[in-house]
């Protein structure tokens, strides 16, 4: 993300002479209407709109009747919330944890100067460019207990085998997980390869020299160098999490039970099918709250650190 | 490949390799091999379950090859699969798609564009501020906005409709589009701009005579970003549209997962891949162009 701001004093080509400077650059504002009206009505009005009204007790039209916290104390009462919470945090951690190593791991071996390294590279990253909701039904259809891959590895011989995680309440999540994976490890693979590409020659050079291995080489000197690609790649998955929604439809609905349930799932069920509008409200807000604290130490880092360096 | 290695002996770094299987190359092959098998299997498996009929799939091995090859799922997903009450498969869905796509790529492209032109060429008083909120805007969970967007819909009666639904993908796709295209704006020589401004060529003459034809590239990227993205999209369909208007990736949700009925795998797994189909075959074809637009998304946005 660049979001600096180039000096522009070289581009002002105002035509002088005009009085009101609001006419001055006329068209490029007139074309900017589009944008000015996403940014402004859009993005702040509607968010700020949401938030408003998640204080009052709306719910199958927004009423503006202010209730203060009501939606949020009940929101925090209430159990599907609370296993949402729970699953978004274990889907989380994991896989942030996994796909940063595999991605990093996978984009390590292919910068190690092979050969096919584009088949491969074609091969790890294909996934992303299918729709979750692909993904959730063709990893429904493996894990199926009947005829997937539970089944295969007991018509092998091994009759006790069992890996059925769709359907227990306790592994569900992992289940998603694994499809989760599948679909986002490409991404940051690609990323890290280019990271990876972007440092120096020379230090690899220097590091034979000193009679370090490649591997100590990747995890001592180069991991470190590659800060910036990691903390891009954690922002990238970290949104991208808080977003999971059609994943969990697909793949699993909620099922069983509640025991797959997510917030984005939370609020959607709240806004447009149980006809709560309030709890769905105050529900994203709580979405929105979350993404705030992740994105301020992270804009901390990245700007912060720009003008300290 | 060929090509590579002509590379690295015109520039060689590095002792050579002595031997082509030593310890190190056989565990990195190894490795990528057997994690290969992990991205591929998905695809393998749908594909040879699409070509199974139902008695070979309740034989129970999902990863065997097809038996008795046939083709009747896809023809069945295509034109007769069942959502609800309607019964004319998937080919609805595919259409609606299409129908949503194409005015979606078409707007939202020319809008990013020129926005990123505005950005880059023409900044006025506030721009920057606008730019920011708008990317800060792609980070807001789209749940915040969900109903808000319903009721401007309603206002402007497209609600439920393929244009309303437009609209959301060109607003949705306008952070992204306008740093792409700002960001490639900005990194044309100025030289360029300034000659034109001393021809006397205004705002729309520039664009569409001087800037729009060096940046082929970068259309070809947005378009790449933004197939993929709207073909893709279940949250904004399901929520807009209605079932008649429904895209693809809603309908084949509601067709494989629908609770009456047997389920028909070998089926679900031919509507799967037919919705697949579209991303596949555009990240096949565009290659590193594809690598580059995500690349584009990902590490500045």
């Amino acid at each position: 993300m660049s979001v600096t701001t180039e000096p522009s004093a070289a581009r002002d080509h105002a035509p002088v002479g005009k009085p009101n400077p609001l006419f001055k650059n006329l068209s490029a504002k007139l074309a900017s209407i589009p944008m000015i009206i996403t940014a402004l009505v859009v993005f702040v009005g509607g968010t700020t709109w949401t938030v408003v009204y998640s204080f009052t007790n709306s719910k199958l039209l927004p009423r503006a009747n202010f209730v203060g916290l009501d939606q949020y104390e009940r929101l925090w009462s209430t159990r599907r919330w609370m296993v949402s919470i729970e699953n978004l945090a274990i889907y989380g951690i994991c896989s942030m944890i996994l796909t940063l190593i595999i991605g990093f791991t996978l984009a390590a071996l292919l910068d190690r100067k092979i050969r096919f390294e584009n088949t491969f590279r074609t091969i790890f990253l294909y996934p992303f460019a299918l729709s979750f909701i692909v993904t959730g039904l063709t990893w429904q259809w493996i894990l199926n207990p009947d005829f997937g891959l539970q089944n295969v590895v007991r018509n092998w011989g091994w009759e006790s085998f069992a890996f059925n995680p769709l359907n227990d309440p306790n592994t569900v999540i992992f289940g998603i997980l694994i499809a989760g994976i599948w679909q986002g490890s490409g991404l940051i693979m690609c990323i890290m390869l280019a990271g990876l590409r972007g440092i120096d020659e020379d230090i690899w050079k220097a590091a034979r020299v000193d009679g370090i291995g490649t591997v100590k080489t990747y995890l001592r000197i180069i991991l470190p160098m590659m800060r910036p690609v990691i903390i891009t790649s954690l922002v990238l998955i970290a949104s991208g999490i808080i977003k999971l929604y059609d994943l969990v439809v697909a793949q699993t609905n909620g099922g069983p039970g509640i025991a797959s349930e997510v917030p984005a799932k939370y609020v959607i069920n709240y806004m447009f099918r149980a006809q709560n509008l309030g709890q769905g409200f105050a529900a994203s807000t709580m979405m929105l709250v979350s993404v705030i604290i992740i994105l301020i130490p992270w804009a901390y880092l990245e700007f912060g650190g720009r003008k300290r360096g | 490949m060929v090509d590579s290695a002509l590379n690295n002996a015109a520039e060689p770094r590095g002792p050579k390799p002595k031997r082509a299987f030593s310890r190190a190359n056989i565990f990195i092959y190894g490795t990528l091999l057997l994690v290969s098998i992990y991205y591929l299997l998905p695809l393998y498996v749908m594909i040879v379950t699409s070509l199974k009929g139902m008695p070979e799939i309740r034989l129970g091995n999902v990863f065997g090859p097809p038996l008795e090859p046939t083709f009747q799922p896809w023809i069945k997903a295509w034109a007769e699969a069942c959502t609800g009450i309607n019964c004319d498969g998937l080919s609805r869905g595919f259409w609606n798609s299409v129908k949503i796509l194409i005015p979606s790529i078409v707007l939202s492209i020319l809008i990013a564009s020129v926005n990123g032109y505005a950005l880059a060429n023409w900044k006025f008083k506030g721009s920057e501020t606008f730019f920011t909120i708008l990317i800060i805007g792609a980070f807001i969970p789209y749940q915040t906005m969900l109903y808000p967007i319903v009721i401007m819909l309603r206002e402007i009666k497209l609600m439920g409709s393929i244009w309303g639904l437009v609209l959301v993908h060109t607003v949705f796709g306008m952070p992204i589009l306008t740093l792409l295209f700002r960001n490639y704006f900005t990194s044309i020589p100025e030289e360029l701009f300034k000659a034109a401004r001393v021809d006397g060529a205004g705002f729309w003459g520039i664009y569409f005579k001087i800037m729009l034809p060096m940046s082929l590239p970068i259309f070809v990227v947005a378009i790449i970003l933004q197939v993929t993205g709207i073909w893709n999209d279940f949250l904004f369909g399901v929520i807009y549209t209605k079932p008649d208007t429904y895209p693809m990736t809603v309908q084949l949700n509601n067709i494989v997962n629908s609770v009456q009925g047997v389920k028909e795998y070998n089926v679900n797994m031919a509507a799967t891949l037919l919705t697949g189909l579209v991303p596949l075959v555009i990240y096949f074809i565009s290659g590193k162009l594809f690598v580059r637009g995500i690349a584009a998304g990902a590490v500045k946005g």
